[in-house]
This record gives structure tokens, C-alpha cells and sequence, in this order.
């Protein structure tokens, strides 16, 4: 699992880092350096960018996983130039600047666009996987989730822009419902497509959404 | 009073729809035109809903204007633009002014249409839209509420029959009239016995099918709609008769094309009625209707 991200407009962090001179700029050591748009490299050419722009960075780190809780002690770590700095550009996902956001008291800017959160189907190939809905239907549709796989999101079959195969969207992606049909076929299961699926239950845990496990 | 497209129906008459596509803007003249100009030659017309995900005047409009000059309406109603509680709005406000059909559809991806980035709801499927019809017309809302004052609808869907996969289509068409679809308008047709094993399949069920006509106004057009539209199939020697016409003559071709299909529809009694589909061109139905000797 992995989160997907591409690289904002430089421009865009331009604007959004306006009066903001001195910055400390962070990248993720885990799905940012595999997408290649905030690992090291990426960082080190922000930076450069940054400083073309006039922009004073004091400092700099790619954190092992930027979402995950060590990184108030790595930050701790970089403490002196994280203070001299007046903002924090983040290369990591929104997951990444939602977790510094909660340690810094300084204004937050991310420079990546976060896509989906994503499984990797065959070597650099991404698909979301889970809509993350609250109530699987996974057992009745051939494990093919057609809250993510179908454009629409329909629960009883496809549209009529299906075509071939494909979807009406996009030829080049597949058609949940054709997936669904061939994988229930093979399995002997093709009843489960003729059940009806009522409309489905939106606000299973309304947003925002929160658990407490503890 | 009960739907006149029902009656018709339920007459075993060889039934004709066609539709109206509702300006983007207040203009309604051409809309208006149009109305007047089919409204008797049919027993009903649709009115669409944003098709292609396109911005335009409402369906809901489109049909009180056919109202208005004594025509009946078929509300065209997606699930693409309104959440259950929208969709139950429209279906009350239709009703309560005496709009008697209802054609429960998906709705085209947002992505398609003029106004990309807007969110597409898709909250209910066309299938569950069926069931909620239904539920209304019992006097409970789709929260299983109780209504103050119930609809009774005419309620149909769309199917393709020149899908492909074909499979998971018959059983989508299946789940629609187990949820209370009454009739069928179908995806353009233009190859009859692909056509008649189709119906094959269809006549099992209590439903009423009207064949659908998209006028082929030259052979560009033909070829592209058998390429890029998803479900139409265009037999290559109607593509290659309409690259034979005059220059200047191809429209006159697609509507005898279009006539005679309708009138050998009719002759074989392959199914109870046709769908007219002349986008854009709505003026010459009545050209078609004349060659089809209807
Ligand atoms: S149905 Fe789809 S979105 Fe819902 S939990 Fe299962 S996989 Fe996730
Ligand atoms: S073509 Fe298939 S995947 Fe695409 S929107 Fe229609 S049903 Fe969903």
C-alpha cells in the first residue's frame, strides 16, 4: 500500500509560501521516494529551486515515514533550523503534512498533490484498491471493490457506457462489472451478480471520521 | 389518470417515443418548436437529462413544456447529478404536476460532459432507482418514511442490446424488471437479427420493449458511432449505403434507413414499439414516421 502523489506546480508553492522567506523543507523516505516526488533527490532540487527564488532554506530531512509518530523526535532533532525557518515545505503525502502539522506550530505547506492511496497491481502499476466505505462488500462482488474499480461507484451492474470491456471514462480501464462478470463465471458464482444490492449506507462512521481504539 | 404511453402499451399498440433535447439557456423557442412539431405524431416524448453530462435546461422543464401544450412527457431522471433525497424531490414535484412517466437512468460519466470537474453523486444506481419508484408509489419514502400523498408512475429503463460483454447487460436487465420496470427503451439497433435474438431473450418478461432509432445523418457519423459509442453496432453495409448517397443526400438516406428499420420492426412484430433518437434534428421524426408509413 502506498500513497500516490505528483508534484504541485513549483509556482503554486511559490504563491503559497509568500513572505515566507526562511523555509525548512521535508521529504518521506517511504512513498515519496518511491513515486520520486519527495525523496532525497527531489528534496535537493526543491531546495536548489527554493533558493533560485531567493528563499532562505535552513535546514532540510527526508523522514523514514513522514506520517509516522517517530517524526516528532526526528524533528526534535533538526530543531535549531526548524526554528529559524517561518515555514515548512513538505514533500511527503497530506498524510506526511498532517502528522508535522500536529508537532509544529509553524504554517505547513505541502508541495505534493496527494492522489489516491493506492496497491501496486504489477511492478510501478497503482490501483485504488478501497474507498475505505465501512461496509465491505467484498464477498459478494468476486473480492473487486466497484466503489473504486467502477467510475460511478454503481453497486447492481454496469452502465451503459461500458464497452468491450472497457470503461466508459477511459478505454484504456477496465470495466468493474465486466471484471466482476468473468471472475464470478469462473467461480460458478454468477447468482451473487443477480442479487440486488440495496442503496448502500453513506454515513456508516459520518465524517469527520474517527476511531478510538483505546 | 393513468399514463396515455401505458394505455397505449397495455392496447398492444406499435408504440412510438421520441425526445427532446432542452436548450443550454433560457431560449426556449426551438424546444417549444420542436414539441408542438412532434407531440401528435408520437405517444410520448422523453425529455433528457443533461445528456452526455452537458449543462442544459431540465428534463423536469422540458416536460412541463410538453405538459403545457398537451403532450405527455417522459421524465428522464439520472442518478448522476442528485443524491436519493434530490431524486425523491423530483420524483414528487413530477407527479403532483401530473408528469405520468419516469425513465430511471445511470446517467453518463461527469468526466464526459461540459463541466468536468464537477462531482458526479451516483448515490443510487438505476436499478435502485426502480426500487425507490416503487417504494413511493407505496407511500414510503426511501428513509422508509411514511409520505404524505404517494406517486404512481410509469416507470421504464434502457438496456443495450449490442453490449459486451452481453451477459452482465441481460442480467442488469433482469435486476431492472424484478425492481419494476415496466418498459425498455433500447440502445440504438441497427442490425435486425442481432436484434430479434435479443428480444428472444426479452420476450420472457412482462415488459414492454421499444427499439431504438438514432437517425444516421451521414456516413462519418455512422462509422464513428460504430467505433466510439459503447453498445452500437453499425452493419457495414449500412455504412457503406449511406457513403453511397448523393452528395447532399446522406440525411435523406439515414431517415429512409431509419424509416424502413421502424417499419420492418413493425411488420415482423419483433418488439412493441420504437424510440426515436434524432439528436439535433428533431424536426425530421415526422420525415421518418412518413417513410415508415406510420
Ligand atoms: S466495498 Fe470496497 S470500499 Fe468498501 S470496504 Fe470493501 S473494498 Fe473498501
Ligand atoms: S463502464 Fe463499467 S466501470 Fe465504467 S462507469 Fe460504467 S459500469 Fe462503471
Amino acid at each position: 500500500m502506498k500513497s500516490l502523489t505528483k508534484q504541485k506546480p513549483f509556482d503554486e508553492v511559490i504563491q503559497l509560501s509568500d513572505q515566507l522567506n526562511r523555509v525548512f523543507l521535508i521529504g518521506c523516505g517511504t512513498c515519496a521516494t518511491m513515486t520520486k516526488t519527495g525523496g532525497i533527490n527531489e528534496v535537493q532540487a526543491m531546495k536548489k529551486s527554493l533558493q533560485d527564488e531567493g528563499k532562505l532554506v535552513t535546514g532540510w530531512v527526508v523522514l523514514p515515514m513522514a506520517c509516522d509518530e517517530m517524526t516528532a523526535e526526528l524533528l526534535n532533532e533538526n530543531k535549531k533550523a526548524v526554528q529559524d525557518a517561518q515555514c515548512i515545505i513538505v514533500m511527503a503525502c497530506a498524510l506526511g503534512v498532517q502528522r508535522i502539522n500536529l508537532y509544529l506550530p509553524l504554517p505547513v505547506i505541502p508541495a505534493l498533490d496527494t492522489l489516491f492511496i493506492g496497491m501496486e497491481k504489477s511492478p510501478g502499476h497503482f490501483f485504488e484498491a478501497c474507498a475505505q466505505c465501512g461496509q465491505c462488500i467484498l464477498g459478494e462482488t468476486a473480492g473487486i471493490c466497484p466503489l473504486t474499480a467502477c467510475h460511478k461507484g454503481l453497486l447492481n451492474g454496469p452502465c451503459g457506457g461500458t464497452d468491450k470491456g472497457k470503461c466508459e471514462v477511459d478505454p484504456e480501464k477496465d470495466c468493474a462489472f465486466t471484471l466482476i462478470y468473468e471472475r464470478l463465471k469462473e467461480q460458478g458464482r454468477l447468482d451473487l451478480m443477480r442479487k440486488y444490492h440495496p442503496p448502500k449506507n453513506y454515513q456508516v462512521i459520518p465524517r469527520p471520521r474517527e476511531s478510538r481504539l483505546l | 389518470m393513468v399514463s396515455k404511453l401505458k394505455q397505449a402499451m397495455e392496447n398492444g399498440k406499435f408504440v412510438i417515443t421520441s425526445e427532446i433535447g432542452p436548450p443550454k439557456g433560457t431560449d426556449l423557442e426551438k424546444m417549444y418548436h420542436h414539441i408542438d412539431l412532434l407531440k401528435d405524431k408520437v405517444d410520448a416524448l422523453n425529455v433528457t437529462d443533461h445528456q452526455s453530462s452537458v449543462m442544459r435546461f431540465p428534463s423536469i422543464g422540458g416536460c412541463l413544456a410538453i405538459q403545457e401544450l398537451g403532450g405527455e412527457p417522459v421524465l428522464q431522471l439520472t442518478c448522476r447529478d442528485r443524491n436519493r433525497i434530490a431524486l425523491q424531490a423530483e420524483l414528487l414535484l413530477a407527479y403532483s404536476k401530473g408528469i405520468k412517466n419516469v425513465l430511471c437512468l445511470t446517467g453518463d460519466a461527469v468526466p464526459v460532459g461540459d463541466h468536468s470537474q464537477a462531482k458526479g453523486i451516483f448515490d443510487l444506481d438505476s436499478v435502485q432507482l426502480l426500487h425507490g419508484v416503487r417504494q413511493l408509489e407505496e407511500g414510503i419514502d426511501f428513509g422508509g418514511n411514511k409520505l404524505e400523498g404517494a406517486v404512481q408512475f410509469c416507470a421504464g429503463a434502457t438496456v443495450t442490446p449490442e453490449a459486451e460483454p452481453i451477459e452482465p447487460q441481460l442480467i442488469k436487465f433482469e435486476k431492472k424488471v424484478a425492481a419494476g420496470a415496466e418498459f425498455f427503451q433500447t440502445q440504438a439497433i441497427y442490425d435486425l437479427e442481432r436484434f430479434a435474438k435479443f428480444m428472444e431473450f426479452a420476450r420472457q418478461f412482462p415488459v414492454k420493449i421499444l427499439a431504438g432509432i438514432v437517425l444516421l445523418s451521414s456516413a462519418k457519423m455512422a462509422q464513428f458511432m460504430n467505433d466510439h459509442v459503447p453498445g452500437i453496432f453499425v452493419p457495414q453495409e449500412l455504412i457503406d449505403e449511406m457513403a453511397a448517397a448523393p452528395k447532399g443526400k446522406a440525411l435523406k438516406k439515414g431517415i429512409e434507413i431509419a424509416g424502413r428499420t421502424i417499419a420492418a420492426l413493425k411488420k415482423e412484430s419483433l418488439c412493441d414499439g420504437v424510440h426515436i433518437m434524432a439528436i439535433n434534428r428533431e424536426e425530421v421524426v415526422p420525415e421518418i414516421l412518413a417513410v415508415a408509413g406510420l
